[in-house]
């Protein structure tokens, strides 16, 4: 660890601001609080706002997971992982049970999460509707009167042009009946493990300067019609080297003849999977 | 005279600064997002009668850009010395207030305290009150953070039962006695158990 930052990278007066933003978005569910998001040492789109709200919730006794696409080991998760290592001298780690604090971008892991654990979402775009109102003015007032028939239109449009809605990630979810509210664009297969969560959800999106989150067993209901019910969908295979059939899975190309493989995205989860003698298709026991 | 109550006032903060309110926050977070458990809360010594919990609270969340209001209970030289020279906290009335910090009679009547615009209902008030104890027992708890139910003593019920019928809108608050520590978010329901 350097001493040449301070504890967790942030000065105390932008974690404060940071810490009371984070308070009230813990009481109002679903609700974007604006905070006044700094300029980090990456670019945005690297997960600015993740950190942030990371930085402001650290304790020196915490054990970090970093996670980007439910990979450990891709340069994003390895980059937040050695800041926060060098920056506030907290232990890291791979396995989820072990994390009292984990940081993803756009995945929520497949080991069931705990209580006393912290999984901090890293959003590009916080606002749900803002791909159908690009105005903040009219979008915060839509939140205000509960005015959500828009969103329920372009769902149905989707079921109307493709016989089904067709979103896949960053699936919109109704919190505690009252905000609705973007999860981030994890695959709508990880909706489900949004409702009553036993850990904190904590949502950070730097650019766009809000913070939102999800107390612990909070109400979270992906939206729908009752003739086409939300079905959390992901490939139809099993994992080639693990061979975990319920598991969210990556397509990977291997050669250019169509070959093809299909493996965990959770790459914990695989290794754990395997290191127990599971092994799939193409897998041999590790 | 003036000298003692000076020297008091520069006494008293985190020993190191960054890491105890990161643990203190942590703490706060807890206890906000699971209504009900009760958490330590060490490393502040105020002045009387603030508890050791509720000057943590104070030197984790507050600063120059966040107006305190001190309920007559609270409303000494000593605490007002503190309050500045730790965190640079205005001391202001009670509408103006992001944190208001007292016992729970001196924080009556509730309806000065903000509880937020109806498009910013992050714009409210949290009120910091000071209990004689803090109990897993009395009023009945569900709600958000919450997976069946908890129990917490309280002040009373019907004034938390009124908060909660003003969601999104409402102050939040945060319990202290001695050095420990929960939380009532707007969003949970209180009855008498």
């Amino acid at each position: 660890m350097t001493d040449d930052y301070n504890f967790a990278y942030l000065d105390e007066e932008t974690k404060r601001m940071i810490r009371r933003a984070i308070l009230k978005g813990v009481a109002i569910p679903g609700y974007q609080v604006p905070f006044a998001s700094r300029e980090m040492p990456m670019p945005y789109g690297w997960g600015t706002g993740g950190v942030q709200v990371t930085a402001a919730c650290l304790t020196p006794e915490d054990r970090l997971k970093v996670i980007d696409q439910g990979a450990d080991d891709t340069t994003n998760a390895v980059s937040i992982r050695k800041f926060f290592h060098r920056t506030a001298g907290v232990d890291t780690t791979e396995a989820t049970a072990e994390a009292t604090i984990i940081q993803t971008r756009h995945r929520i892991p497949e080991t069931p999460l705990a209580e006393g654990q912290i999984l901090v979402f890293q959003v590009p775009i916080p606002e749900p509707l803002r791909f159908l109102e690009p105005r903040e003015t009219e979008t915060r007032k839509m939140h205000e009167l509960e005015e959500y028939g828009l969103m329920h239109v372009k769902l149905y449009e989707d079921i109307a042009r493709h016989g089904r809605i067709a979103t896949a990630y960053a699936y919109p979810v109704l919190v505690e009946d009252r905000y609705v509210m973007d999860p981030s664009p994890i695959p709508k297969f990880d909706n489900p493990k949004l409702d009553d969560n036993p850990a904190i959800l904590l949502f950070g999106a730097g650019r766009e300067q809000r913070i939102y989150a999800l107390p612990p067993y909070t109400k979270v209901v992906s939206l729908d019609f009752e003739d086409h019910p939300f079905e959390p969908s992901k490939a139809d295979h099993d994992c080639d080297l693990c061979g975990a059939s319920d598991t969210y899975l990556d397509e990977v190309i291997t050669d250019d003849r169509g070959g093809r493989m299909f493996v965990c995205s959770d790459t914990d989860h695989c290794r754990t999977r395997r290191a127990a003698g599971h092994a799939g298709r193409l897998g041999a026991v590790a | 005279m003036q000298t003692d109550r000076m020297s008091g006032s520069l006494s008293g903060g985190f020993a190191d600064p960054a890491r105890d309110a990161a643990r203190a926050f942590r703490a706060v977070l807890e206890a906000m997002a699971r209504p009900g458990t009760i958490h330590a809360m060490a490393g502040a010594l105020p002045p009387g009668p603030c508890s050791p919990a509720a000057g943590a609270v104070l030197l984790t969340l507050a600063d120059r850009t966040t107006p305190v209001h001190l309920a007559p209970s609270h409303d000494r030289p000593e605490l007002r010395d503190w309050i500045a020279f730790h965190t640079g906290a205005p001391i202001v009335a009670a509408e103006g207030a992001t944190f208001a910090l007292g016992d729970w009679p001196g924080l009556q009547p509730l309806d000065r305290f903000a509880v937020g615009l109806p498009d910013y209902p992050d714009r409210s008030a949290t009120l910091i009150v000071e209990m004689p104890a803090l109990e897993p027992a009395g009023a009945r708890l569900t709600g958000p953070g919450i997976r069946d139910a908890a129990w917490l003593s309280l002040p009373e019920v019907a004034a938390f039962a009124a908060n909660r019928a003003l969601f999104p809108l409402g102050f939040d608050t945060i319990l202290t006695a001695g050095d420990r520590l929960a939380a009532l978010p707007r969003t949970t329901r209180v009855e008498a158990a």
